[in-house]
């Protein structure tokens, strides 16, 4: 009998309960009616036509950011996994740049950018070109198609360009031998070998959207549109829906099951044996003329993710009124004053670094031990540990929300209205990404020093904490970083689960939005930018390697 | 900056002084200091909120003032949802929606408290039964870009708003959200009924959250008109040295008093009190009326001079037992409207 048992299966049953609890009151709740169980909210749901309008304009806003993020994603990818375009890490550096970008301020900046009137984009349109139309108006589907894809594409990016890394060249060269050009090798040969990856890019961008909160109630609100997430979030308001929010869950909930499992099944079917680790040489394609258009291409849509949105952030940070030149008398400090002077402004930072720490630490632990179990199939059943500790995937934040606020607003666990309810949301949201980053570790290193320490006389925790933890130190680092990241920008589920003494940042910048407050937002954004790329860096400077894998 | 800072400190020290000289035996601000802090739910704007909270910090030193502002529907909802997981959070409650006082009250949430002072105060600004009164007061106006929208073009009245020409230049706040725009929501459903708002979303006009927004929009010139909002927000941008103007139309203006109230489970009952009366005394009120152009029921408080006399204007009040029994309606309505 192993001693450490009871450790595995208390990270077992941890993971359980955090799953399985919220998810079984969501079901329960999205049933219950004051004369027993009823489908009641289940029907009003699909024949209520504001909560069809909010269920079609999900499908169209999802549908189009997936097909979005294709046409921006895989080009790119291509380019820089493949090509001789100039800048390749430039341009991969900026991507992931944009990749840990929260959506949200992605989202609030190109309100100033391109907002019909104000923006600075059409007013610039306006004065060179004399229109009287905007040459964009952000505050509409395509505008909010548009901004949710410029944060989304490096989804599809990571997939197809980890791919296109592993094909050996020698099937091109062959079509390229046979007087086929450029273009159609690429389209003929390599785009066949990458279908599964660019499916399953596009079905990960597609959730993403789905599961969006923050974009969606800048951009579409304002456009008089709801989309199911800021429809549920609008349920809470007095006298809250909670059935309803649950019943519209559902709906959202299995969607996103649906597609996961559908990536499943393409990624799975990938029996392309030209893609393998070991195979012939990679060379680069040479773009010849097409080197410049094709690096100027890059840079203009990095342009919409970082360079514009950053610029117009720092400048409304030291802007008295934004939308005007940064004249002397239009310079101030008072928008710092403003942020960080506010009570609630300094009560949630400490409680955001507090929750990002305390996530990251338990989180990676967690993960690790999981994946520890998992790949050394320490318990009977660790398959259905790997499937539990990869399930948050299928739940949105704002579901998850509303499934942790009905568990956790009654007896026995009363979390409510401390960090606690927040913490547990940021563990379970974060528990896939920390999974997978362990799970790759874990596989990399060989049980052989395991057992030989097992040999020598000590048991299974002595072995993981002497010899397996040193030898995955930097994943276990990596992981605590992804987790730290996500959980600093997370706002989907904190806006339905936090109380005034429990505010996070991503939450005080909501609350600045609906008020207005420009310059304070900009200061505080640039001020979680800082955060998330110091984190970045410590990240890189740790294990020599960038966030999407890529060894320098 | 030094300069306003030391104003600040010196108004801060006088307001001191007088709090100590005339509670010198009050048994009550010792009480007050032990709870350390006082927790306000405030739909006042942030800046002005945080103004009237270091004020009173300096007045009380060793009493912290927690300001949780957002709209006024948002903090009912707070209020709700944390007592329904029996989170007593909050001291002060301030909106600017009276019918969410009669609910509170309704419900026996509300604590019987009358603030020093606040007997002098108009009709208007005073529960019946003692439970909440008005800390400040304003209306609804209509405002325009002045570099946008010349003079002779401007709307003038309520209905000027509905003309075609106004297409896709509008901007409204949100009575989802705001107890200011619910309050104004129901004032001209009486005045022109609901078709007039029907009428307004076909000029298809940009939707945001609170009252204090519209100012913002209508100045940076991403929407050139502003179909409501308070009108002390508009003063406050227009003072900043925005092209903004202030139309207060003929038909009347709708007059939103906004209630506070000490919550009966309040956690901090003594400085709550002592709060609530200091943002009742003649200094914190004359304070909401000079920098912020807001009104007030203070009899002693002078306007500035560039503000109209609440007296000259036609104002259409609201009836707060009204406002909490439409409250669904106007929401529901709004959003069957303008789409969210």
């Amino acid at each position: 009998m192993d001693r450490a048992l009871p450790v595995w299966i208390l990270a077992a049953l941890a993971l359980v309960v955090l799953m399985g609890l919220p998810l079984a009151w969501l079901g329960a709740m999205s049933v219950s009616g004051e004369g027993g169980a009823t489908l009641a909210h289940y029907r009003q749901v699909f024949t209520d036509p504001p909560l069809q309008k909010a269920l079609w304009n999900t499908v169209v806003l999802a549908f189009w950011v997936g097909l979005a993020s294709l046409a921006l994603g895989a080009p790119m990818a291509w380019l820089t996994a493949r090509t001789d375009l100039p800048g390749r890490r430039l341009i991969r550096g900026l991507i992931m740049a944009s990749f840990v970008t929260p959506p949200f301020l992605g989202a609030f900046a190109w309100v100033m950018l391109a907002g019909p009137n104000a923006g600075l984009l059409n007013k610039a349109w306006r004065a060179l070109t004399g229109a009287g139309d905007p040459l964009v108006n952000i505050f509409s589907m395509p505008g909010l198609v548009f901004v949710v894809a410029i944060y989304t594409f490096p989804y599809v990016f990571i997939m197809i360009a980890n791919t296109l890394e592993l094909i050996a060249s020698d099937l091109e060269e062959a079509a390229a031998i046979l007087g086929a050009s450029r273009f159609s090798v690429a389209l003929t040969v390599t785009l066949p070998m990458v279908l599964p990856a660019i499916a399953s890019g596009f079905i990960l961008a597609v959730l993403q959207a789905l599961a969006l909160f923050g974009s969606p109630a800048i951009l579409a609100l304002p456009a008089g549109f709801h989309t199911i997430t800021t429809q549920i979030w609008a349920l809470f308001q007095y006298p809250p829906k909670v059935e309803m929010a649950a019943a519209f869950s559902v709906p959202l909930f299995l969607a996103t099951a649906l597609l996961l499992l559908v990536q499943k099944q393409v990624l799975g079917r990938r029996g392309y044996a030209a893609i393998g680790g070991k195979s012939g040489q990679r060379r680069r394609i040479a773009l010849g003329p097409w080197r410049v258009p094709a690096l100027a291409g890059c840079l203009a849509v990095m342009a919409c993710s970082i360079f514009l949105p950053y610029g117009i952030l720092a400048k409304a940070a030291v802007a008295r009124a934004w939308a005007q030149p940064l004249t002397a008398d239009n310079l101030t400090l008072a928008n710092f004053a403003l942020t960080f002077g506010h009570g609630g402004t300094r009560a949630a930072i400490v409680n955001t670094l507090e929750l990002g720490v305390m996530t990251a630490c338990v989180g990676a632990a967690l993960a690790a031990v999981l994946a520890y179990v998992a790949n050394r199939k320490l318990v009977p059943g660790h398959q259905f540990l790997t499937f539990l500790a990869l399930a948050p995937v299928v739940v949105p934040g704002v579901v998850l929300a509303v499934a942790l606020f009905v568990a956790y607003t009654r007896p026995p666990l009363m979390l409510y209205g401390s960090l606690a309810i927040l913490f547990v949301a940021y563990l379970t949201k974060e528990m896939p990404v920390g999974y997978s980053q362990s799970d790759a570790t874990f596989k990399g290193v060989h049980p052989e020093l395991e057992e030989a320490g097992r040999i020598l006389g000590a048991g299974r925790l002595r072995v993981l904490g002497e010899i397996t933890a040193p030898l995955a130190r930097s994943g276990i680092i990596a992981t605590w970083c992804f987790i730290f990241i996500g959980v600093i920008r997370e706002l989907s589920a904190s806006i339905i689960l936090f109380t005034p003494n429990t505010k996070v940042i991503s939450v005080v910048i909501f609350d600045l939005k609906e008020e207005g407050q420009f310059g304070a937002i900009a200061v505080l954004g640039l001020f979680m930018l800082a955060m998330t790329f110091a984190t970045v860096v410590l990240m890189q400077t740790v294990l020599g390697r960038d966030v999407f894998g890529a060894r320098e | 900056m030094t300069m306003r800072w030391s104003v600040s400190a010196v108004l801060a020290g006088w307001l001191a002084l007088g709090a100590v000289a005339a509670s010198a035996q009050d048994a009550r601000l010792e009480a007050a200091r032990k709870e350390g802090k006082v927790v306000w739910y405030t739909s006042l704007a942030l800046s002005s909120a945080e103004k009237v909270a270091k004020l009173f910090e300096a007045a009380y030193p060793g009493i912290r003032v927690e300001v949780h502002r957002t709209g006024s529907q948002r903090i009912l909802q707070r209020v709700m949802q944390e007592l329904q997981a029996n989170l007593k959070l909050a001291d002060v409650i301030h909106t600017s929606d009276a019918g969410h006082f009669v609910l509170l009250k309704e419900k026996k949430l509300l604590m019987k408290y009358t603030p020093a002072g606040a007997d002098a105060f108009p009709a208007g600004f005073k529960d019946r039964d003692g439970y909440y009164y008005g800390l400040r007061a304003t209306v609804n106006v209509i405002a325009y870009n002045t570099k946008i929208v010349p003079a002779a073009e401007a709307p003038r009245t309520w209905k000027d708003l509905l003309d075609p020409k106004w297409k896709g230049k509008l901007v409204t706040a949100h009575p989802g959200y705001s107890g200011v725009i619910a309050t104004h929501v129901l004032a001209l459903v009486h005045l022109h009924g609901w078709d007039y708002f029907k009428q307004l979303a076909q000029n298809r006009p940009m939707l945001v959250q609170s009252a204090v927004d519209p100012s913002g929009v209508v100045a940076s010139g991403e929407r050139p008109v502003a179909v409501n909002g308070g009108d002390y927000t508009f003063y406050q941008v227009k003072k900043k040295g925005n092209p903004v103007e202030i139309v207060y139309p003929k038909e009347g203006v709708p007059l939103v008093v906004s209630p506070t109230a000490i919550a009966a489970f309040a956690p901090h009952p003594n400085a709550a009190k002592l709060f609530t009366d200091f943002t009742f005394g003649k200094d914190v009120q004359q304070v909401l009326a000079d920098t912020e152009g807001l009104y007030t029921g203070h009899p002693g408080v002078r306007y500035p001079a560039d503000k109209p006399k609440l007296g000259d204007l036609k104002l259409l009040p609201a009836d707060p037992e009204e406002l909490e029994k439409r409250n669904e309606e106007i929401k529901k309505r709004f959003v069957e409207f303008f789409g969210a």
